[in-house]
């Protein structure tokens, strides 16, 4: 296939670049309005507790406080997926997570909303709480929601071929439990809603509800501000500005967006919430902590025989994503590599935490961690090389996974030949000094779920453009940039096809009342999506203009090209001076509605008509005609993923297919002190099939940051717990890696070009986090000879790793510190809120019995 | 608190503003002076999401006073931009996809270019280092060292073609 493009395929940089670089881009804690109030959540410092009362009249007697809500005021319940609306905007009834959210102060200014909020009476009744997933799983009494029996939210069981006769096939079978530890998106801007209420001409009263948040779904967060408020959604306007990075983080409703509006509902006056970076961490929904335990089969000859993971979830206090992230630990299991036996049993857990969610890699990422790292010890066991072993398993697409998941595109061989030969796999594995090595792993990532949240029929992405006689070409789409480049992505596609400049193109993106439905951006569904309903926009209006423009020039549409601002036709066809035949021209009058030259003076008509067809046009010239000709330029497209696409008839089923599936394989080149048990990561060759890069200097920086939050993963970044409360909830704390611990990353471009991809293109910023992890993990087994089974791989665990290998005994390292901080983390100084208090416990709170041991990272 | 009057020049342009003697630089840039580029990633002056330059040294502005910094040159990320046009780092963070959200940007801004006011022609560790103070989430670092690296060289054409 040709690469004959004039903006696709080309660095760019991104279209809202300068305001980014300047400062003068507007995210959502940027904007203000008159009369404004802030906003200041009270958080519940409970992790599992009854509200028997809220007194708020304190609270509201203070000087400069307008309104304090509580939750009653908003007592409908709401929910990222139809089967689990279990949130309230404010704690009805229960808190379950210490940072649940009691009451809402609008204030004149930060200071006196603060003050208010200790101004609040709340008496609790404080029950058992529950912060182990295997613990929480034998609950009988005081389950975190009535509705869900040893507080399990959802648990799914799949059996795909015959898993029994796959591992009675095996030569070599491996069994283990690997643990990845919780870790949140971080994302650099805290969410931040600015909620305002238009005042109704027609009524008087206050009327449609304007909010602007930081948010990945405007569509969604409209939908559940109708539910909640109990308003039309048609009287609900959501505007997305300028997002500071998501993640998943901003990809449901948080509670802040709700309650801003119903604050500025009973306040009668716009009020902005910004969370502060420790409520960021208490919003969460990050990627949950996740025992797996995995046994997989294999033959001599490397072939994988069957698969069997057994995975629970500790999802927090509420539902959020969970059904959802269960359902992809398992289904992802497909798609990657042939492997023709599976058995799945899921368990999503509710804990008394905050709520995990959605996260780059939404639920494959730690199951691939176990499965990758399990491959490369049967590849040991067999005396095979891993990188050959996944070769051996390669799918042959296009074709059905035993699971049904439907593949075509399909780089993952070029990806593992491409970082085998970047890395000198072959010459350097197994052969560098002792303490340093290498590991190999591959990933794979969904370009979009092809079953959205709500079933419905309705098109997933759809694209409105208009073109007007200055030759302006404005693109609306629902596709919200939070950073990745959709905006860009939307500008190119549009002008690609009309082969116009880049700076002709304007893009409204993410406004409820501009711009049409799209249902967001995540599961890395919007350069596919998004993308395909702009060229289908972009197509339809490109049609007018050329059967105009054809009519000018007396060719046939076909006939022309689009590009660099010049409307031409081709050589080689009907030539310049070919007659113009009399039927086509008479009938230039009577299809167009209007008689040509109704707006062009008279003398002017003449003038054209004396210089008779012409061969090129300006894009300007084109577009005036197609107006002159239609009477307005406008097109729209839609995208739904493929009947076929859209997977099995299994419970869950719904999801892990997709229309199109990315790959990623990377090496990983690290060193370990094995005095400190320190890892350094030196180097990761990473290559990605994105189909096509529509913009490969945005592509690389996807590729960069996912393989970069994969190792922030794998070595440093954990949220550490103790009696469900976060003790690292700062940004240093977290340990969100720096210029100076970051390695470099070697990102390779592959391209399958997808089929039904936009040009080909397919997913690129999801998809590369998960084989980080892995890739590092076998690299330290290179090095050291130790497999790690649990993330991150801290020197703690390392060291521990090591000395079990030697049979020496622990090094005890809280020795002589608090005897009730956690056996197994670094201590941290407490929570900001709590000043390093911990809440009051119920008697028979299951986390005041003694914590069993920890996963060894022993092999 | 009761405001006190203070003078502040930010940019190269002086300001008088009434604020509380507790009053943080970086609310009074955003709040008072409307100068909403430099941004508030973190609370406890972690992040360097907040960076400005006082008398051409990076700071923190979340965690200073409003009033401590009176008769000092403040510079912002809105005083990066030379003759309403790019200046060549923030031209190359677009070229190289140095930014992506962009919300870390306005503090980088104001580290690389004091790094590089330092030292024209740092090494790859000196990057490194040089950045460390700032977090960012998207970018993984990497298209930053190119994005400076294509700065200087832009400078240096820039000041070749100048003699």
């Amino acid at each position: 296939m040709t690469n004959d493009f004039s903006i696709i395929g080309k660095p760019i940089a991104m279209v809202d670049a300068a305001g980014k670089t300047t400062g003068s881009g507007k995210y959502a804690d940027d904007l203000s309005a008159p009369g404004m109030l802030v906003g200041k959540i009270l958080h519940s410092p409970f992790p599992h507790a009854r509200i028997k009362r809220i007194d708020i009249t304190r609270a509201e007697k203070l000087d400069g406080v307008v309104a304090v809500v509580i939750g009653t005021d908003a007592p409908n319940p709401y929910g990222i997926l139809p089967v689990g609306h279990d949130e309230y905007a404010l704690a009805l009834d229960k808190v379950r997570y210490v940072g649940d959210n009691v009451a809402c102060v609008a204030a004149i200014d930060e200071a006196t909303a603060e003050k208010a909020l200790e101004l609040i009476d709340v008496e609790y009744e404080v029950l058992p709480a529950y912060f182990d997933p295997e613990d929480s799983m034998k609950a009988e009494t005081n389950l975190i929601h009535d509705n869900k029996p040893h507080n399990i939210e959802k648990d799914y069981h799949h059996v795909f071929g015959d898993p029994e006769k796959g591992f009675a096939e095996a030569d070599q079978i491996a069994e283990a439990r690997f643990i990845a530890n919780e870790v949140t998106h971080a994302a650099m801007e805290p969410h931040c809603t600015l909620a305002a209420f238009e005042i109704d001409p027609q009524t008087g009263k206050p009327g449609r509800l304007v909010v602007q948040s930081s948010t990945q779904v405007p569509y969604y967060l409209q939908h559940k501000l109708s539910l909640v408020l109990e308003m039309p959604m048609s009287q609900i306007r959501v505007i997305k500005p300028l997002v500071g990075g998501g993640f998943g983080g901003k990809s449901e409703v948080i509670p802040l967006e709700i309650i801003a509006a119903i604050a500025a509902r009973k306040a009668k006056a716009p009020v902005k919430v910004t969370y502060t970076r420790e409520e960021v961490f208490w919003a969460h929904r990050g990627r949950p902590r996740t025992i797996v335990d995995l046994k997989t089969g294999i033959k001599k000859d490397g072939r994988i025989t069957a698969v069997k993971a057994r995975v629970v979830q500790d999802g927090g206090a509420y539902c959020s994503y969970g059904v959802v992230t269960i359902l992809y630990s398992g289904a992802l299991l497909g798609a990657l590599y042939d492997i023709p036996n599976i058995q799945y049993d899921g368990y999503r857990v509710l804990t008394n935490k905050p709520v995990c969610g959605a996260m780059r890699g939404h639920g494959t990422v730690n199951v691939r961690f176990a499965f990758e790292s399990q491959l490369d010890e049967l590849a040991a066991k067999i005396g095979k090389d891993p990188a050959d072993v996944r070769e051996i398993n390669l799918l042959k697409p296009p074709c059905i996974t035993v699971n049904g998941l439907r593949v075509r595109s399909y780089g993952l061989p070029e990806c593992i030949e491409k970082v085998v030969d970047r890395s000198g796999w072959k010459q350097r594995k197994g052969k560098l000094p002792r303490g340093r090595g290498l590991g190999i792993a591959c990933s794979h990532y969904v370009s979009g779920a092809a079953n959205s949240i709500i079933r419905s029929d309705m098109p997933h992405s759809t694209v409105n453009i208009k073109i007007d006689r200055d030759g302006g070409v404005v693109v609306y789409t629902g596709a919200s940039d939070i950073g990745q480049g959709s905006d860009t992505m939307v500008a190119q596609i549009a002008a690609e096809t009309l082969g116009c400049s880049l700076s002709r193109v304007k893009v409204v993106a993410a406004d409820t009342d501009l711009t049409p439905i799209d249902i967001g951006s995540y599961s890395s569904r919007v350069t596919f999506m998004n993308g395909n309903a702009t060229l289908k926009a972009v197509q339809d209006v490109k049609k007018q203009i050329a059967s105009a423009a054809a009519r000018k020039m007396s060719c046939e549409p076909q006939e022309l090209t689009f590009r660099n601002d010049i409307v031409t036709k081709k050589k080689g066809h009907v030539g310049a001076d070919a007659p113009v035949r009399p039927a086509e021209q008479s009938s230039a009058a009577s299809v167009s509605g209007r008689v040509e030259g109704q707006i062009l003076r008279g003398s002017l008509q003449q003038k054209r008509k004396d210089e008779g067809p012409k061969d090129s046009l300006s894009f300007e010239e084109a577009v005036v005609a197609a107006i002159d000709f239609h009477g307005a330029l406008s097109g729209t497209g839609s995208y739904a993923p493929p009947l076929e696409a859209r997977g099995g008839k299994h419970k869950g089923a719904g999801v892990g297919p997709s229309p199109a599936y990315s790959y990623s394989a990377q090496v990983a080149e690290v060193s370990v002190d094995e005095e400190t048990g320190e890892v350094t990561v030196h180097k990761v060759w990473a290559s990605h099939d994105c189909g096509r890069a529509l913009n490969p200097v945005s592509v690389e920086g996807q590729i960069i940051g996912s393989v970069w939050m994969g190792m922030g993963q794998a070595l440093t970044e954990e949220m550490v717990w103790k009696d469900g409360m976060l003790m690292n909830p700062g940004l240093l704390e977290y340990r969100s890696p720096s210029s100076v611990e970051s390695p470099e990353v070697e990102a390779i471009i592959v391209e399958s070009i997808d089929p039904e991809g936009p040009f080909g293109a397919k997913e690129c910023s999801e998809g590369s986090l998960a084989a980080t992890i892995p890739a590092i993990g076998n690299a330290i087994y290179d090095a050291v000879g130790v497999r790690l089974h649990e993330s991150p791989f801290t020197p703690e665990r390392v060291l521990a790793a090591l000395r079990a290998k030697k049979n020496a005994k622990p090094i005890n390292l809280t020795e002589g510190v608090d005897p009730t901080a956690p056996a197994k983390f670094r201590e941290h100084g407490g929570s900001l809120w709590y000043r390093g208090k911990g809440p009051e416990r119920h008697p028979l709170d299951p986390s005041r019995r003694e914590a069993p041991g920890a996963a060894g990272g022993d092999d | 608190m009761k405001k006190e009057l203070i003078g502040l020049t930010v940019n190269g342009r002086s300001h008088e503003l009434a604020i509380e003697p507790s009053k943080l630089l970086l609310d009074a840039l955003r709040e008072n002076l409307g100068l909403t580029g430099s941004k508030r990633g973190c609370d406890d002056s972690s992040c360097g999401a907040c960076t400005v330059q006082i008398d051409g040294v990076p700071m923190l502005s979340c965690t200073m006073l409003a009033a401590s910094c009176e008769g000092q040159e403040i510079t912002t990320v809105e005083g990066v931009s030379e003759h309403g046009s790019l200046a060549a780092i923030q031209k190359a963070y677009g070229d190289w996809g140095g930014s992506q959200c962009g919300y870390c940007m306005p503090g980088f801004m104001m580290t690389v270019k004091h790094l590089l006011a330092q030292n024209p022609n740092p090494t790859e560790e000196e990057i490194r280092q040089g950045l460390s103070s700032n977090l960012c989430r998207c970018t993984g670092y990497s298209q930053m060292y190119q994005a400076i690296r294509a700065a200087i060289e832009a400078e240096q054409k820039g000041m070749a073609a100048a003699k």
